[in-house]
């Protein structure tokens, strides 16, 4: 006990620690610090400057972050006595975060502002949620992945109940709130025994004990086995996989479309860093043990998702459903289990996060003062008043469907491809996968439906009142589902190079 | 220190959390025993980091418990700050009457 | 493989089971016999002066939550303060910028007004 109370204090007294590695997350919480002060200065008609420089924070980084791989390094590096990690995948993940954050707050200021909702908090909120992911994204310890993971989750429980009036969206905060705490409960009951049975917190240390462990026996000892079920329960709440899936619908529905917008988006692309983290990096010797359940919860999200969704009539609990199912995708590069089906897995929530920023981003140009424009009905006659947008709407849902040539059609593909190849007796899951993905296709198609073919239910010309920044990134946004499947092997390239091991 | 080894502490710790789920999904009546409910949760978790940090003489589980501590009070404040609105909007904190959305 | 998940089965139906079981128990073995006096809120002594829900000021709510918030620091300090001698620099530097931070917010929530009584 002393011995180990003496040998922690001279690792603490003694670090030989590059500091500067952690710079985003310095840059970003410095940053937060100093927007939070200067808004308190700002008058409510000046506010615009509090979002002003939110956004430069986030384009900021992502230049930076672009410049350091480009050319000052891809290696891997420990700091903070190995327990934060900075990696080539970490990079990827963070600058896609960094951008996606931009796309999200442009299309929220808008709404914001109709809503009386356009406060210093909301971006400072927001981009404590950020530094969550971030720290998740290069976490390389259980204790700081649980860390980066609360300060996220508490900053998203906090956003869903901005809306202070709105009954409906404290009603979704406080499911959202119970529900999250339970999943950070299991996930931490989880890590403990893992602990408990390893003796350490360090991602790396945990994968070489485990690592050593796997040579030496065939099966795993049932204690380990006993964590990684608690984790794997913890993971599939945040990612919302279906059994633990009942939180998406109603967080989706009540929260402001923005904040949809913001939990839709970027939080799967965090999830995705925590998956990988923890399962691939950390307890990746167990692989054996985690896909069988990863199966279980891919195949029940699929079914779910793509049936339930058929049902709706909000389109935005209809996305949330639909998002249900991508995840379900996305565990399937899991199954895998290898360098291909990972990188599969984040071209796909790369691609989708991507995806379902426009989607709700249109959703959001729709709506206006007093009309939220989340019913399906609302989308009726799209095309008679606003042609260019009923079109993009088009691309977006054909890409989230997956039809060809659009982008969601290869995020799928590669991901199926991945499992096939992986050759592990787990073709019947793909062809499972397909099947739904054709059943999905049917309520997507039916918003195009509803759009081109069917009449409005009310005469309603109001124009959209939104900026021309808006229109301009929406545009480009909506345009780049079809641009990426047209083009996708410079991102696919990237994430199979993010995964490859370095010689 | 008579009889009291990490399968005690393991039992009691899993004997809390078990109380402290079956809380949360039982309980249908008040929010705050939900709040309550969770924060025994994370005490549970404590229990067993501390006890693994103890029998094993690895100090980590013990750095982890003060974290976890300060994350717990965190979240009190968020969830006591959403249920305050929840109230004002709703006049009950009655978990039943959490219903508006289905579907 | 699936016979390694047991004890995980072996849990959830001790914790459902311990839960349900309890209260069963409770219900089934308590004597019922109730009167008018026994359902009373005070069995024996007086009758209640009041609603026991008083109502309080909100503001109470608000300073337990910031007490708690900037209470917790102490579990972060004591332990630093006792090693104090043994970080040197680096331990008094990481602690300014903790309680930096920790400035930040207070800064915060003093211009918000959240200080003030009246």
């Amino acid at each position: 006990m002393i011995h180990a109370l003496v040998t922690a204090q001279s690792v603490i007294a003694a670090p030989a620690n590059d500091y500067g590695l952690a710079l985003p997350e310095i840059i970003m919480l410095s940053a937060i610090c100093a927007i939070l002060i200067i808004d308190l200065f700002v008058s409510q008609n000046k506010r615009i400057i509090t979002y002003l420089l939110t956004q430069a924070t986030l384009i900021g980084l992502a230049i930076y972050t672009i410049h350091y791989i480009l050319h000052i390094s891809t290696a891997t590096e420990y700091t903070f006595n190995d327990s934060f990690i900075r990696d080539f995948k970490g990079d990827v993940l963070k600058i896609a975060i960094y951008i996606i954050c931009f796309l999200v707050f442009l299309y929220s200021k808008d709404y914001l502002r109709e809503r009386r909702l356009f406060k210093g908090e909301y971006f400072v909120i927001g981009l404590f949620g950020v530094l969550g992911m971030m720290i998740m994204v290069s976490a390389a310890s259980m204790l700081i992945l649980y860390l980066g993971l609360e300060v996220m989750s508490l900053s998203l429980y906090a956003m869903v109940a901005f809306n202070r009036k709105s009954s409906v969206a404290s009603e979704a905060a406080m499911k959202y709130f119970v529900l999250g705490a339970i999943a950070s409960g299991m996930l931490l009951y989880g890590i403990s025994i893992i602990y408990g049975v390893t003796g350490h917190i360090g991602i790396g240390e945990i994968s070489s004990y485990l690592g050593e462990l796997a040579k030496s026996k065939t099966t795993m000892p049932l204690s380990l086995v006993f964590g990684l079920v608690f984790i794997l329960i913890g993971i599939a709440f945040k990612l919302g996989a279906v059994p633990f899936h009942m939180w998406v619908p109603d967080i989706y529905h009540g929260a402001p479309t923005s904040v949809t917008l913001y939990i839709g988006t970027i939080t799967k692309i965090a999830a995705f860093a925590m998956v990988v983290r923890l399962l691939v990096d950390g307890l990746g010797p167990m692989h054996k043990e985690w896909t069988q359940i990863l199966v279980v919860l891919s195949l029940l999200s699929l079914a779910v998702g793509n049936i339930v969704a058929i049902a709706q009539t909000n389109i935005k609990r209809m996305l949330a459903y639909s998002t249900i199912s991508h995840i379900g995708f996305l565990l399937l590069g899991f199954i895998a289990a290898n360098e291909n089906g990972y990188s599969a897995s984040m071209f796909y929530v790369i691609t989708y996060a991507i995806i379902a920023a426009a989607a709700f981003g249109l959703i959001i140009l729709f709506s206006r003062k007093g009309f939220e424009s989340d019913n399906l009905n609302d989308f009726k006659g799209l095309n008679e008043r606003h042609p260019w947008y009923a079109f993009m709407m088009l691309i977006v849902m054909f890409s989230l469907a997956g039809v060809p040539p659009t982008v969601g059609f290869f995020a799928k593909l590669h991901v199926l491809q991945a499992l096939i190849k992986a050759d592990i007796g787990l073709t019947w899951l793909a062809i499972v996968a397909v099947s739904f993905a054709i059943i999905g296709a049917f309520y997507y198609i039916r918003v195009i439906k509803l759009m081109y073919f069917d009449k409005p239910v009310t005469e309603d010309n109001t124009p959209i009142t939104a900026g021309a920044d808006m229109h301009i990134v929406l545009s480009v946004n909506c345009l780049l589902a079809l641009g990426l499947g047209l083009f996708p092997g410079a991102l696919i390239y990237l994430c199979s190079l993010v995964f490859t091991p370095a010689v | 220190m008579t009889g009291i080894g990490l399968q005690e502490c393991l039992f009691l710790a899993a004997l809390l959390f078990c109380i402290s789920i079956a809380g949360i999904f039982i309980n249908r009546k008040n929010l705050i025993v939900l709040l309550m409910c969770i924060e025994l949760m994370l005490l549970a978790i404590n229990l067993n980091f501390i006890a693994f940090s103890y029998f094993s003489a690895t100090i980590s589980g013990q750095i982890f418990v003060f974290f976890i501590l300060t994350v717990a009070a965190a979240e009190a404040a968020i969830g006591l700050a959403i249920l305050v609105t929840l109230y004002r909007n709703r006049q009950t904190i009655n978990v039943a009457d959490l219903d508006e959305m289905k579907g | 493989m699936l016979e390694n998940y047991l004890p995980v089965l072996i849990f959830l139906v001790v914790g459902v089971g311990l839960g349900v079981g309890l209260m069963f128990v409770g219900f089934v073995i308590s004597p019922k016999k109730p009167d008018s006096e026994k359902l009373s809120t005070y069995e024996c002594g007086f009758e209640a002066f009041e609603d026991s829900r008083v109502t309080f000021n909100i503001r109470y709510y608000l300073v337990a939550i910031l007490f708690i918030l900037f209470d917790l620091e102490i579990a972060f300090m004591f332990p630093w303060a006792v090693v104090m001698g043994k970080l040197g620099w680096f331990g008094l530097i990481s602690m300014t910028i903790f309680l930096g931070i920790l400035v930040i917010g207070f800064i915060y929530e003093w211009k918000k007004g959240a200080l003030e009584w009246e």
